[in-house]
């Protein structure tokens, strides 16, 4: 009676948030700054995951250039807060201050700036069937590479430089609490059952009313948008945008965590980022140890580009022996908004 | 009675062949209208045509008097012609309660940031849509399945269901293709109740096809008997089932296939 209920969605962030928080206090010295370069970037990656997610798992649709969107964000806030706005590195602290306020703003047309250059491409390749859509951001995905490679303004091919580093913790759980939320109650409202009706029957889904053209460009738009905070953030973490940061690899990478995680779960795609995140640099570091050897005449140096082959064969293995990926198409109850069941 | 749907000179070629040969034809508004003919006669391309999966080669499609020919389907779903499949079209993975809210989703008013947001009208427009999808449930059996994803319901079920969804996007008219198809004479005769009780209750039109030629008279108060995209016969059941031209093309070499 009287009391405030909070969401359980926002409970579990605060929990983390808290907890994640104490572990790295430098009086408690748990997780030191190492480990909350991977947790950042881990929680980054979940926004990557999940709005991914979105366009091939809930839409059904397939998009492969994903990181392409996450360069427009990284180099469009990253030339304001840098280049344009000249923001001075942000004073450590829990507090969001002036500066700190501006770079989110910075982040947000970031987004707006992915979502744009998402639906220039989304438009005509939606409008047709087939696997335009495919084709079209593997090749975005190059073509924005080239175009970053060119322009000297945003430092060409030695990449954006000396980023202030704006990102932490505290903005980077909550932009991506935000994203979470916003996808949840995408996915669990009207329009995102008729992006899931896509999936499950474009032609069905079509003659059910649905304008599947303009639902496959939404989800398609609100992806990029997402993708582009994530490119933001990151930028803003590792203080560069570099055009080798946004290739196909990278892209695959995100694929395979929505694999992994079930295609259509966000729930999956979530946990898929966390621990492929810690795996990834796992096996960075172990590969970075292993000595080389002769085969032969062959020297053989298991470099970390091995870690692609990793997943190549982690890929397999989940097509092979769980085709669903971890959680199917499930939610956990945490990202379930119940409905009142009258009788 | 005036014409809900005016076909009018309709042609349709696949490739060389006719699949339907310059069709004319109203369906009344308020009718049960029966389409008949055996396999490959042109049923459900006639279907295609009428819901905007394929545009006519020749001809024009009037409904409520405005022409539709070439409109893309989904406009015409809007427009108040809903449809079914012969070979069910189900959201599988969605519940059965959500393959019904998807059809209802265009006459839905909350925007994309008022959904985002969760505001108030969103809610409020989110639980009249569940009210709306459970009485249709409720109407056609499936209150106890609502919840299941759609995939797992036996096969008349998601017959049942397929209706269920195409009535969800309040139409004027309704096209069933084959929806006795698989059924047992049980199933039959109760879904013939049902069809005749939609059209009453929901205040529509069916046009429905089938190749069972009892299940047609029985229920149809109008019919166009076709063959090899050709019409062959058109008017009261009765007459039209006593038609020399009809017995041969249905009990003729092919007959025993219907
Ligand atoms: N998409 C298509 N491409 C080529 N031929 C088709 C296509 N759809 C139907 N046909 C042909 O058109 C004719 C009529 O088919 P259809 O309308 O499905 O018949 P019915 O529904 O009466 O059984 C058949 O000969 C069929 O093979
Ligand atoms: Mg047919």
């Amino acid at each position: 009676m009287g009391t405030i209920k909070l969401p359980r969605l926002l409970i579990a962030a605060l929990i983390f948030y808290v907890v994640v928080t104490i572990l790295s206090l430098d009086q408690v010295h748990i997780l030191n700054g190492y480990f909350m370069v991977i947790i950042n970037r881990s929680l980054i990656f979940v926004i990557l995951a999940a709005s991914l997610n979105l366009i091939n798992g809930i839409t059904g649709q397939f998009s492969l250039g994903h990181m392409g969107f996450a360069a427009v964000g990284a180099y469009v806030s990253g030339t304001i807060t840098t280049l344009v706005l000249k923001l001075p590195a942000p004073q450590p602290g829990f507090w969001i201050t002036g500066p700190i306020f501006i770079f989110m703003i910075a982040i947000v047309i970031g987004g707006i700036a992915a979502g744009l250059v998402g639906f220039l491409i989304g438009f005509p390749s939606l409008r047709l069937k087939g696997d335009y859509l495919a084709i079209m951001t593997l090749g975005f995905g190059e073509i924005i590479r080239t175009i970053l490679n060119n322009i000297d303004y945003v430092g060409g091919p030695r990449g954006l430089l000396g980023i202030p580093k704006f990102s932490t913790f505290t903005t980077i759980t909550l932009f991506t609490f935000l994203i979470i939320v916003l996808l949840r109650n995408l996915v669990q409202s009207s329009h995102g059952r008729a992006m899931l009706s896509i999936r499950e029957n474009e032609l069905a889904s079509e003659l059910c009313g649905i304008d599947t053209t303009r639902y496959k460009v939404m989800g398609f738009v609100i992806g990029a948008f997402c993708a582009g905070v994530a490119g933001g953030l990151l930028a803003h973490l590792l203080q560069l945008a570099h055009p080798t940061q946004y290739g196909f690899l990278p892209s695959a990478l995100v694929l395979i965590m929505v694999y992994a995680g079930g295609m259509g779960s966000m729930t999956g795609s979530i946990f898929a980022a966390f621990s492929l995140t810690f795996l990834t640099e796992g096996l960075r570091v172990a590969f970075d140890n292993i000595p080389s050897f002769r085969i032969g005449t062959m020297d053989v140096r298991i470099g970390t580009e091995w870690v692609m082959v990793i997943y190549a064969i982690l890929l397999i293995l989940i097509m092979l022996f769980r085709t669903e990926g971890i959680m199917g198409m499930r939610e956990a109850k945490l990202l379930i908004i119940e409905e009142k069941k009258k009788k | 009675m005036s014409a809900l749907l005016s076909i009018q000179g309709m042609s349709h070629y696949f490739g060389g062949l006719k699949a339907v040969s310059d069709f004319t034809f109203d369906v009344p508004e308020g009718v049960i209208y029966g389409l008949i003919g055996p396999n490959g006669s042109g049923k459900t391309t006639t279907f295609n045509l009428i819901s905007g999966l394929y545009t006519p080669t020749t001809g024009k499609i009037f409904f409520q008097g405005k022409e539709i020919t070439g409109h893309r389907p989904f406009r015409i779903v809007q427009g108040g012609i809903a449809r079914t499949f012969q070979n069910l079209r189900i959201f599988g993975n969605l519940s059965v309660i959500d393959n019904i809210r998807v059809a209802r989703h265009y006459t839905v008013k909350s925007g994309l940031f008022t959904s985002l947001l969760r505001l108030p009208s969103f809610l409020q427009e989110e639980a009249d849509v569940r009210e709306d999808a459970m009485q249709l449930i409720r109407m056609f059996h499936l209150e106890d399945r609502a919840h299941d994803q759609a995939k797992n319901l036996p096969y008349g079920a998601l017959r049942r269901l397929e209706i269920a969804r195409a009535l969800a996007t309040k139409p004027k008219l309704v096209l069933l293709d084959e929806p006795a198809a698989g059924m047992n004479p049980k199933e039959t005769d109760d879904l013939m109740g049902l069809i005749r009780r939609v059209r009453d209750e929901f205040k529509v039109t069916v046009f429905l096809i089938e190749h069972h030629m009892k299940l047609v008279m029985n229920v149809c108060e109008r019919v166009k008997v076709i063959d090899f995209g050709e019409t062959i016969a058109e008017g009261d059941p009765k007459v039209v089932g006593k038609d020399p031209k009809v017995l041969e093309a249905y009990l003729g070499k092919r007959g025993a296939e219907c």
